[in-house]
């Protein structure tokens, strides 16, 4: 069954958001609005310094300041394990113990080393600085190719090398890719272009910063751990990991969260360290953590250097693509980082057919905040490197890179489920059509030929325009491939629908939003499945002790995995109220016809109403021999493929050669998610995306000094752009149902940020390539691209 | 986020706040907050009091006085001037450039006498303050003084005033007869100029008679490009480009996230070039 032969009511419009009333009028509940009596502050004290040894921590001016209750170094707090690393992507992993407070040196600016507890958050600061520690400073190493020399600083002694471990393509993947690439690069009658992409450290900045607060019921040994989390039910499971709390002693609660984008994908030391405090004190603590710390103290992402080789006819028919990755772990492996590369492993041929493929990459240690999952986590970063080379690779051919993308997608009569050079199998996809409806909106033609123009009469601006044709693999994701690949979860969600006595539904969700509007979205599809009114669905989600069971949100998972979920778990409830309903109305259960919410017993005008079914079955005064009372269903839903979107986008640049400025005139964007539930909420996706992937483009980098101190320490100085830096965005779609799941949907929550950056970077090449110019690193700031065309002109 | 532990006080006059300001030599004055506020969240200022000049309303306002000068309290907001219409007519380059500061909060809340007395290089209406040959009017214990742009501004957040003075009146000569423009060139909207250039040039027959070029955020001051300002003055309009090639003499930009020196002394000289052809067409 597709959505489109279904009669919808809800589902496919633009619903205004179940959210927004609590958002919008202040009282929404974040981390920090949680107050518990009693409650006392944390502060951590963290290293100044990116490499130091900790010669002694002089704790007593901090505990004698009044307020404190108390000050713990880290050998003074106790845990039952270091945090908890769940991708050990093979064999060769090294993972280092990761103790919430580093015990015997600092390795990155912001490693915490001791925590103060006090009666006010102004107190716990004061005393922070009250904390004397007797460092030792030593080099560090920031740079992912300076971490590999012979004689760089290590920044775990125990290994012996900042190397932690490599994962190769044609060994570790557990579906072989087409070929080997090695013939097709000693074919001397191939074209063959190198590429180098170095992709710049980023910050996550969700507007909601992170916080912890706990709350004990110490007699009782039970503990409520709030948290500003993606991810409430891995974080229980591995805070019992890491604080030997018995799950069943610990709730976790992620209330409303102001976003993520990865960030709060993680465990982090405060979340160990504060429940720590609560048990050894028995009192409530809160953290919250600052903008500035949090630069320090949250992940980070994408940081890598891209080694990218591409093989081709003549005439422009891609026949191998070679990848070696070293990315950047910074001074642990934090949650799931090993495994963040790997996530765009078998993507780097993109959207095209290709004879042969290999990939591997190496994660290397250095003096930096750790690295893990940030917006598209591993694709954004693929796509960076197949789109740029495709362009690369046009200019090399003399081809028009439109042409070329042409020339190589993968036909839309292979699907479905296509098995692609890199070993994975596409369910659906249409790369002609999306790119051909971004040509049109663009009006490509005429464009270049302003371009053209413009060149002719020598005007100073320089017209740029770049394309990314991207596809990607989210939905995370069937269990099986996750167990293959090492991955320490599984990737099924569960979902709970429930009748009420009163016709309301009780819809409970194992995904945990914090801003998609996936409340909204899951109302939609259980209020048009079951014939209820949306606004009598009340969706729960974020809270263990409500949601037992579940995977949380990431990896656009919340639609293609949670979604379906609820809809499998609808069918269920059907099932059940078709029973009773038969039963009631004396009939067989073929002779019913489900609509609107109503059985009716075809060709007649006998019916019987859900809800009044639902009543029913809980007076439970007449039911079916053998049928238990109540209307209800749980369903847990393993997807048997990842979801497969996909999408054309287009940038469009204006840039200035004597600053090196560059204006992004237009930027055009045509996805396709598959069904889409809810227009608006796929809009403001691909907006939030895009937006995030032009600043990866334009403006962010975590940037450092040989020290290892980071420089971009603020938001003054880490450019996040605001709506006057970027252009209008055009939104366009195109509707490729995947055949995967029942829904016909695919996820969109990381698509822009996936697609923008090559679209963008390519557009400024494009402008700046009659002045010879080939490449501009990222994030292309006005020195950047003056410095690109001053290297060109000399 | 949490600033070190600060006494607080209510300032009645001016007077009031020259005796508070005297009478605690850590004490810092707060106006409109917007610079100081933010340093102190990072405990990167810590002033032992602050001295709270915001309910001072004689302090605010423009007036236009019978001579050539502009008078502008100290209070006066971004947005105020911005918006004022004496501004707007007699000194239309500040007016522009109050609108280009920070962004909508900062200007609802920054005061141009804040903006001086903070003395930050990056700072664009110290430039226009300087390019304007502005007079500052400072109050201490021992009365008033009033003190050239020229000689105000001393160093990297570094300015004449005295601990226990304060600003009250900004006097800026009108300037509706010359030709004017200011190029910021930042990153984002709300950002400092990595690079701000003033330009104010009187013409004559069809040439230049006189320019001043003030500089934003290339050195540990405000300054001026003499060496651009001598070669313009009597100058045809051709030699434009010629004489901003000369913006970056003497100059010691600073290398930070934004850009190095290097790019900052070559931003200068192409928007020196600008800033003066666009004075001109205006």
């Amino acid at each position: 069954m597709s959505v489109t032969e279904r009669t919808s009511k809800v589902i496919g419009t633009s619903q205004l958001r179940k959210e927004d009333a609590e958002l919008i009028t202040g009282r929404a509940r974040f981390v920090d609005n949680i107050t518990v009596p009693g409650m006392l502050w944390v502060g951590l004290v963290r290293s100044p310094f990116a490499h130091a040894r900790i010669n002694g921590i002089d704790v007593a001016k901090a505990r004698e300041l009044p307020g404190v209750v108390a000050v713990y170094t880290g050998d003074e707090l106790e845990f039952a394990a270091p945090l908890f690393m769940a991708w050990p992507i093979n064999d060769e992993v090294k993972n280092p113990p990761h103790h919430p407070l580093t015990k015997d040196k600092a390795r990155y600016a912001g490693d915490p080393v001791a925590v103060v507890v006090a009666e006010s958050r102004a107190l716990a600061k004061d005393a922070i600085e009250l904390v004397d520690v007797d460092w030792e400073q030593l080099p560090a190493v920031t740079d992912i190719r300076a971490a590999l020399e012979p004689d760089a600083p290590i920044v775990h002694e125990e290994f012996g090398t900042n190397n932690a471990g490599s994962w190769i393509l044609e060994r570790d993947s557990p579906v072989p890719r087409r070929g080997p690439t090695a013939p097709f690069f000693d074919d001397p009658q191939l074209v063959k272009i190198k590429q180098e992409y170095r992709l710049a450290r980023l910050i996550p900045n969700a507007i909601e910063p992170r916080g912890v607060v706990v709350d004990v019921n110490a007699p009782m040994g039970e503990y409520t751990v709030y948290s500003a989390t993606q991810i409430p039910h891995i974080l229980r499971t591995t805070l019992t990991i890491t604080c030997g709390i018995p799950e069943a002693k610990l709730r976790v609660v992620a209330p409303d969260v102001g976003g993520g984008f990865g960030s709060k994908l993680e465990i982090y030391p405060e979340d160990a360290i504060c429940l720590a405090l609560a048990r050894k004190l028995g009192r409530p603590v809160k953290w919250i953590e600052e903008r500035s710390e949090g630069y320090l103290a949250t992940l980070h992402g994408r940081e890598m250097i891209q080694e990218i080789e591409l093989a081709a006819t003549r005439d422009g028919v891609l026949k191998a693509v070679r990848v070696n990755l070293t990315a950047s772990m910074g001074a642990y492996l934090r949650l799931v980082a090993p495994g963040i590369p790997m996530l765009g492993a078998w993507l780097y041929h993109g959207c095209y057919e290709c004879d042969a493929y290999d990939f591997q990459y190496t994660n290397v240690f250095t003096n930096n905040t750790f690295t893990d999952a940030y917006r598209g986590a591993g694709r954004p970063e693929a796509t960076y490197a197949i789109e740029r080379s495709m362009d690369a690779l046009a200019r090399e051919l003399g081809m028009d890179p439109v042409e070329l993308r042409r020339k190589n997608f993968i036909a839309k009569d292979k699907f479905p489920n296509y098995t692609i050079a890199s070993g994975l199998t596409v369910d659906s996809a249409d790369y002609h059509g999306t790119l051909d409806k971004c040509l049109e909106v663009l009006d490509y033609d005429a464009l270049r030929a302003e371009q053209k123009a413009r060149r002719e009469r020598g005007d100073r601006k320089l017209l740029g325009v770049g394309f990314s044709t991207w596809n990607e693999m989210c939905g995370l994701a069937p269990t099986r491939v996750l167990a293959a690949l090492n991955y320490g979860a599984g990737g099924w969600d569960a979902a709970t629908i429930e009748f009420m006595p009163t016709g309301t539904v009780r819809v409970v969700t194992g995904v945990s939003p914090h801003g998609q509007g996936s409340v909204t979205v899951f109302a939609q599809v259980v209020a048009d499945q079951l014939g209820v009114d949306y606004d009598d669905v009340e969706v729960l989600h974020g809270d263990t002790q409500v949601s037992p069971l579940g995977m949380d949100t990431y990896g656009s998972r919340g639609v293609a995995v949670g979604s379906v979920a609820l809809h499998r778990a609808g069918e269920k409830i059907i099932a059940k109220a078709r029973t009773l309903a038969a039963h009631e109305l004396e009939c067989a259960e073929e002779d019913l016809e489900f609509e609107g919410g109503n059985f009716t017993v075809k060709g007649t005008d006998r019916s019987a109403n859900i809800k009044g079914l639902a009543f029913n079955s809980w007076t439970a005064h007449n039911l079916p021999d053998g049928m238990e009372p109540g209307l209800g269903a749980t369903e847990l839903y393993d997807p048997p493929n990842f979801s497969w979107p996909n999408g054309a986008h287009c940038c469009v640049v204006e840039v200035d050669p004597d600053t090196g400025s560059v204006d992004t005139v237009r930027y055009i964007a045509v996805d396709d998610c598959g069904v889409q539930l809810n227009p608006m909420l796929v809009e403001g996706q691909v907006h939030g995306g895009v937006a995030q992937g032009i600043a990866e483009a334009l403006f962010e980098e975590a940037r450092y000094d040989d020290e290892g101190n980071l420089v971009t320490g603020t938001m003054t100085t880490y450019l996040v752009p605001g709506p006057p830096e970027l252009p209008p965005f055009e939104v366009h779609d195109t509707v490729t149902p995947s055949p995967t799941n029942a829904m016909g949907v695919k996820g969109i929550g990381e698509a822009g940020t996936i697609a923008a950056p090559p679209a963008v970077i390519n557009a400024i090449v494009d402008a700046l390539s009659p002045l010879g110019v080939k490449n501009v690193e990222r994030p292309a700031t006005p020195e950047r691209v003056w410095r690109a065309i001053q290297e060109a002109r000399s | 986020m949490i600033p070190a532990r600060f006494d607080y006080e209510v300032a009645e006059s001016v007077e009031h706040a020259i005796e508070l300001l005297d009478g605690n030599d850590d004490a810092k004055l707060l106006a409109g907050g917007h610079s100081l506020l933010p340093l102190m969240k990072l405990r990167l200022a810590r002033p032992a009091a602050l001295v709270d000049i915001g309910r001072l309303s004689a302090l605010a306002g423009v007036s236009n006085g019978s001579g050539p000068l502009l008078r502008i309290g100290a209070l006066t907001r971004h947005h105020e001037l911005a918006n004022d219409p004496l501004v707007q007519e007699h000194c239309p380059i500040l007016a522009y450039t109050a609108g280009l500061v920070g962004d909508r909060q900062v200007r609802h809340r920054g005061t141009i006498g804040g903006s001086l007395a903070h003395g930050d290089p990056a700072g664009d209406l110290a430039t226009i303050a300087l390019t304007l040959d502005a007079q500052i009017v400072a109050r201490g214990p021992n009365g008033e003084r009033t003190i050239d742009a020229a000689e105000f501004f001393k160093g990297f957040y570094e300015t004449a005033l005295a601990p226990n003075e304060l600003i009250t009146e900004v006097r800026i000569p009108k300037t509706e007869a010359a030709h004017w423009s200011y190029i910021k060139f930042r990153r984002r909207a709300l950002d400092w100029a990595t690079v701000g250039v003033a330009a104010v040039v009187e013409s004559a027959n069809g040439g230049i008679e006189a320019a001043r070029i003030g500089l934003t955020n290339m050195g540990p001051t405000p300054l001026r490009a003499t060496a651009v300002e001598q070669a313009l003055a009597g100058a045809s309009t051709d030699s434009v480009e010629a004489a901003a090639a000369k913006a970056d003499e003497g100059t010691s930009p600073p290398a930070d996230s934004f850009a190095s020196a290097d790019f900052r002394r070559h931003l200068s000289r192409v928007l020196t070039a600008r800033a003066v052809e666009e004075a001109l067409s205006r």
